[in-house]
């Protein structure tokens, strides 16, 4: 049997759109699968080594679960994306749900390859010493080149 | 049933007892028998879908008291 892959395009670095890729990339390694992720634009924010920064915000997320029905005018002031970010960890981790640092980690052991996008490094400026250092640095054609022979292949 | 390791996953949510068991078993020789034990109902399904994806034998699944049992033979 050849071994199936996955490939998947982060582009997102916010707290909620962070687990997708992580949690799809570390399931599929534990089922046997070759798994590489691409991260570009704001999905580069997950291959920084403190990850406290990925937040979650409210504004502008009508389908977030609120404890109580919080006004557009209440969302914006200031400290109410840290509150968010708190209150979503802490219920993630009462839910026995991994942090993300700890499902990335278990992405890293599992050998799920993580490509970061050279252009948009570039463009936002990101030093690279402030990434992981299991990363790889690259272009759309590199991630084609895997790409292009999986099995599944994800947007996120 | 006899089984030659024990992982609980007690408390544990989606993918975490799947990407645990599959690490619990990488060190275990092929045909023993790991026990995986989970409160997360969500496992049930998942730890069948694993076993079908990975070649590994879901010898059984029961419940006991909110908790499920795994019996999982490595390929």
């Amino acid at each position: 049997m050849t071994t199936k892959k996955m490939a998947i395009i982060a582009t997102k670095g916010t707290l909620d759109m962070a687990y997708p890729p992580f949690i799809l990339a570390s399931t599929a390694a534990a089922l046997g699968y070759d798994v590489q992720i691409f991260f570009t634009f704001y999905g580069l924010q997950l291959l920084r080594k403190d990850l406290s920064d990925v937040k979650i915000s409210p504004l502008a997320n009508p389908a977030m679960p609120m404890p109580v029905p919080m006004p557009v005018m209440v969302q914006m002031l200031p400290g109410m994306e840290s509150m968010a970010t708190m209150m979503m960890k802490q219920k993630l981790a009462k839910h026995g749900v991994a942090s993300l640092e700890e499902l990335r980690d278990l992405c890293l052991e599992a050998d799920v390859k993580f490509i970061a996008c050279q252009m948009t490094v570039d463009l936002f400026e990101f030093d690279k010493s402030e990434f992981i250092d299991n990363v790889e640095y690259g272009g759309a054609s590199m991630f084609f080149g895997f790409a292009g022979e999986t099995d599944i292949c994800l947007f996120v | 049933m006899n089984f030659n390791k024990e992982f609980d996953a007690s408390g544990m949510s989606c993918p975490l007892p799947i990407v645990k068991t599959k690490k619990a078993l990488v060190d275990m020789e092929s045909g023993q028998v790991l026990k995986v034990i989970s409160t997360d109902c969500g496992s049930v399904k998942d730890m069948q879908a694993f076993a079908d994806q990975t070649g590994n034998a879901l010898l059984s699944t029961t419940e006991e008291g909110g908790k499920y049992i795994f019996m999982m033979k490595k390929k």
